[in-house]
């Protein structure tokens, strides 16, 4: 099968509108006859699910938490990107594209981000009718702050709680259409696996995560706003219920999955302090606007700041490593997120990681308390040169941008980060590979697609800082509803879908023989058993540095521990409760198959590019000496898998990527 | 650290229910207090018992899944928190842990430590939004300008992450202060005032139907509230609950 990304003609700039225009459009009659399955209810799945009910649709929305407000978006912290050019500092639809090209290290789809840079400014408009509290200056107009790897402050925030403003935005969208009917909500449900019917995705299978019932749900059309797989590395910034399970079932059933290796490995999370550890905390990017990331120098002072004999706000300027302004000038503490994580494992793996597992880097404020409290008492008149009273001041400002994230840290580390450097190091976060979509969001199944953080299109091999938010809202609130319409105009005479039939009767029995398998196993390890094993082969063969060898042996490694669980996995309980152990097993059986395809997918793409580093693609030579070196004679692709049984069978498909708009060049930063 | 804990434990939501001892060793003041649950629930699935069944989800203090009620405190003995975000060294060595659900009539028991708390969403459908039309043909956001003031305020408001324990903490079971923040976030903001009569009035009906109790001003969901969601937000809710049943 050919893939046919149904780009449209014509220049960049006009493709969308004229896309607009030609479209097949459903009359408001005819759309209140179809139905529209939404399944995951965060920034993707809720706003489309809040617009196409309001454009008259039924929808059912799915959720596995007890709210769609609870939904990973949420945690969501430094802002959404827009090209407004509130602050005339030279933006533009055109400069948003392009950074996003660029920062995704030339490997995404032109058309599609251009797209999605066009509706951005229409995001905040209508984020803002809907009341999201963004922050604001003085003459109530919006602010806004810098994130990495732009030269503009496009970034609009509230607080650090932007993700949770916004997605309380749309799930207010959603309450409204729930109050009227137009969407019926199914929380604590989880999709299992989806029906196909005539080669078209009209259905899916879910458990009441209460009482265990499976039930058939069918619609005209399926859609998937499930996020990201970054749990497959077991630790990840990602929520603990966080999962692959709906992508990947898409994936068996016919939907390629796009680029799996494309994995964020964010460089500001808080470090692992233990074995007990059960996930990763993000500190945000906006952070890195203010806060000077650094390791000592010398190795002896390394050594005196782990041993404690030494404070790190002791140690003179001219002993510190400003590391990332070291090496990256023109940028500074605000290159992208690839590049600053791995200049981060650069320095730790070279000694100077600053914590007991050597594995820390720190985040300091205070040039940026001295500068602002300096600011603060001019304007009041105060004296500028009491160091006290400016601390002081200087402690404010920063309270005020970033009050939650400090509380955050101090109640996990139990250190005041005011008063002593953050430690941070990076974790995974989140994951630019996804199901393959076309310009219309649709997958390889027709009427089946992929919204948001789960599908693989904008980001390419690296997502800059405040582009997942524009992102899934961006699908939802603003593509989707055109392009789902064009292919529904064709559903008008279908009428309802039986789930009365041998095709949900299959599919609905396969999950149920998966589901008595895994009660019925009687094994002698718990689920987390697996899923830290699995996780510890990713980050140490699948994470921040790649080669044939790491990358061969965990292929068969992820493969034996895949037939291990099978045999030895322990469920307890049964299916006609609340079982989370159950509902956990069903997760990590579909990580223990992406990962293999993830970890085939590293292998195949012999170059470095964004977040895949390949320690055999470096540059050797010249200004950018040690810098990650693509290879875009061979690898512009998007690496698409076909499932054909097991993950070593996977079918590579390749998706040219062309760059008309925007010239190849090697990403620098210096 | 070496730990006693009686946990809440019923099968389901027609299960009488009952506290049960549990012993946990070696927990480390570095833990959450979840991840110390996990420990104990690691523990039950090798010995083939059932484990506990607790809300929890994103573990950083947002999504506001996570609802215990610690020896008799929504979220436990620290302030400004989640229970994801509550630390073991907050306890110490020998220490019994009493752990229960959050307890109202409009969040029944579903098993163990999880509660229904739909009740919460169905306020929030009753007016819970700005009725504009996500189309995108709004005007330019900055075409309305919002005192800096106010629109602080207004994000304090919604900084509330809907986890009940307010509703937990209060005598009366009161859901005042979730609903307060929510309608003040609304009232503070240009958008919000075009419809706030009807919202205040519709979310009020639905708190009462789902039978939350009132409000007798004693505080305690303010001291407990994660967010720090300020009283003043049930203050103005009456003020506009009351000049709505004026204008009405």
């Amino acid at each position: 099968m050919a893939l046919d990304s149904k780009i449209p003609k014509g220049p960049i700039k006009d493709k969308w509108t004229d896309y607009k225009n030609h479209i097949n459009l459903v009359n408001p009659a005819n759309k209140r006859n179809i139905d529209v399955i939404i399944v995951g209810t965060g920034l993707a799945g809720g706003s489309a699910a809040a617009t196409l009910a309001e454009l008259g649709y039924n929808v059912k929305a799915f959720c596995f938490q007890d709210s769609p407000r609870r939904a990973h978006s949420i945690a969501a912290q430094g802002g959404i990107n827009a090209a407004k050019n509130y602050q005339g500092d030279g933006d533009s639809t055109y400069r948003l594209f392009y950074d996003t090209v660029k920062g995704g290290d030339y490997r995404s789809r032109e058309a599609n981000v251009y797209r999605l840079a066009e509706v951005s400014a229409n995001i905040i408009d209508q984020c803002v009718a809907q009341g999201v509290p963004f922050a604001r200056e003085y003459g109530g107009l919006l602010d806004n702050r810098s994130f990495g790897g732009v030269l503009v402050s496009r970034t609009f925030y509230a607080a650090g709680q932007t993700g949770q403003q916004l997605l309380l935005g749309a799930y207010s969208a959603m309450n409204r259409q729930i109050g009227r009917g137009k969407i019926k909500m199914y929380n604590r449900h989880e999709m299992l696996d989806i029906v196909k019917i005539d080669g078209k995705a009209r259905g899916i299978i879910t458990r009441n995560l209460i009482t265990g019932e499976i039930e058939r749900h069918s619609a005209h059309a399926v859609v998937l706003g499930t996020g990201g797989y970054g749990n497959v590395f077991f630790l990840s910034t990602n929520a603990m219920g966080s999962n692959v399970t709906a992508a990947w079932k898409a994936h068996k059933r016919g939907a390629f999955f796009a680029n799996p290796c494309y994995t964020q490995i964010h460089p500001t999370c808080i470090p692992v302090s233990g074995d007990h550890q059960s996930k990763l905390t993000l500190m945000s990017e906006s952070l890195r606007n203010d806060g000077r990331i650094w390791v000592p120098k010398h190795k002896k002072d390394v050594e005196a700041i782990k041993a404690g004999t030494l404070k790190p706000k002791d140690l003179a300027e001219e002993d510190r490593d400003y590391y990332l302004e070291r090496r990256y000038p023109a940028f500074g503490n605000l290159v992208p997120r690839d590049v600053a994580s791995r200049a981060a494992k650069e320095r730790c793996d070279a000694g100077y990681g600053v914590n007991a597992t050597g594995e820390a880097v720190f985040l300091d404020f205070a040039s940026a308390i001295e500068r602002y409290g300096k600011e603060t008492a001019h304007v009041r008149g105060l004296d500028e040169n009491d160091a006290a009273l400016v601390k002081k001041l200087g402690q404010e400002v920063i309270k005020n941008k970033y009050g939650n994230l400090f509380q955050m840290y101090e109640k996990i580390v139990d250190q005041d980060p005011y008063n002593t450097p953050m430690m941070i190091y990076p974790a995974v976060h989140y994951t630019m590979g996804g199901i393959w979509v076309d310009y219309n969001l649709m997958t390889t199944v027709p009427g089946l697609y992929c919204i948001g953080e789960a599908n693989f299109s904008d980001h390419g091999a690296n997502r800059l800082g405040a582009s997942a938010l524009m992102q899934g809202l961006a699908d939802g609130y603003f593509v989707l509803p055109y392009t789902i319409g064009d292919y529904l105009s064709n559903d008008i005479r279908t009428g309802p879908i039986s789930t009365d039939t041998k095709e949900f009767e299959e599919v609905e029995a396969e999950v149920r023989k998966n589901i008595d398998h895994l009660i019925n196993n009687n094994g002698s390890h718990s689920v987390d058993y697996f899923h830290k094993k699995l996780g510890k082969i990713m980050w140490n063969k699948v994470g921040m540095a790649r080669n044939v060898k790491g990358l061969t042996e965990a292929i068969s490694e992820i493969k034996a521990l895949r037939e291990e669980f099978w045999k030895d996995v322990k469920v307890p309980g049964t299916n006609e409760e609340y079982n989370e152990e159950l509902a956990k097993a069903g997760r990590v059986a579909d990580f223990l198959e992406l990962g293999e395809l993830f970890a085939k997918d590293a292998l195949n793409r012999e170059e470095s590019c964004g977040g895949h580093f390949r320690e055999d693609s470096v540059e050797l030579d010249g200004e950018q000496k040690g810098e990650a070196k693509r290879d875009d004679e061979n690898f512009a692709y998007v690496a698409a898998w076909e499932y054909k049984g097991e993950p070593s069978d996977a079918v590579l498909h390749k998706e040219q990527l062309e760059f008309k708009d925007i010239e190849l060049k090697q990403r620098s930063y210096k | 650290m070496n730990l006693t804990l009686k946990i809440w434990r019923q099968k389901n939501a027609s299960d009488k229910g009952k506290m049960v001892d549990y012993k946990v060793n070696d927990i480390s003041p570095d833990m959450s207090f979840l991840e110390m649950l996990d420990v104990l629930n690691e523990q039950l699935v090798n010995k083939d018992e059932s484990p506990i069944a607790f809300d929890h989800d994103c573990r950083e203090g947002i999504c506001g899944m996570c609802s215990l009620y610690i020896n008799g405190e929504a979220h436990g003995p620290d302030r400004g928190i989640t229970t994801c975000q509550l630390h073991m060294r907050m306890f110490k060595d020998g220490d019994t842990i009493t752990i229960e659900p959050f307890r109202a009539t409009a969040f029944p028991v579903i098993k163990d430590l999880i509660v229904d708390r739909t009740s919460f969403d169905r306020i929030q459908h009753a007016g819970g939004f700005i009725s504009v039309n996500t189309s995108g043909n709004t005007i330019d956001a900055n075409s309305i300008p919002v005192n800096k003031h106010d629109a602080d305020k207004a994000f304090e408001a919604a900084t509330c992450i809907g986890c009940g324990a307010c509703v937990a903490s209060c005598k009366n079971s009161s859901a005042m202060l979730f609903v307060g923040a929510k309608v003040s976030q609304f009232a503070l903001l240009p958008q919000g005032k075009v419809e706030a009569t009807d919202r205040v009035l519709n979310m009020v009906r639905q708190m009462d139907e789902e039978g939350f109790g009132n409000c007798t001003n004693t505080g305690a969901c303010e001291v407990e509230c994660p967010k720090g969601i300020s009283l003043e937000n049930i203050a103005r809710m009456n003020r506009e609950y009351l000049s709505a049943t004026l204008k009405g």
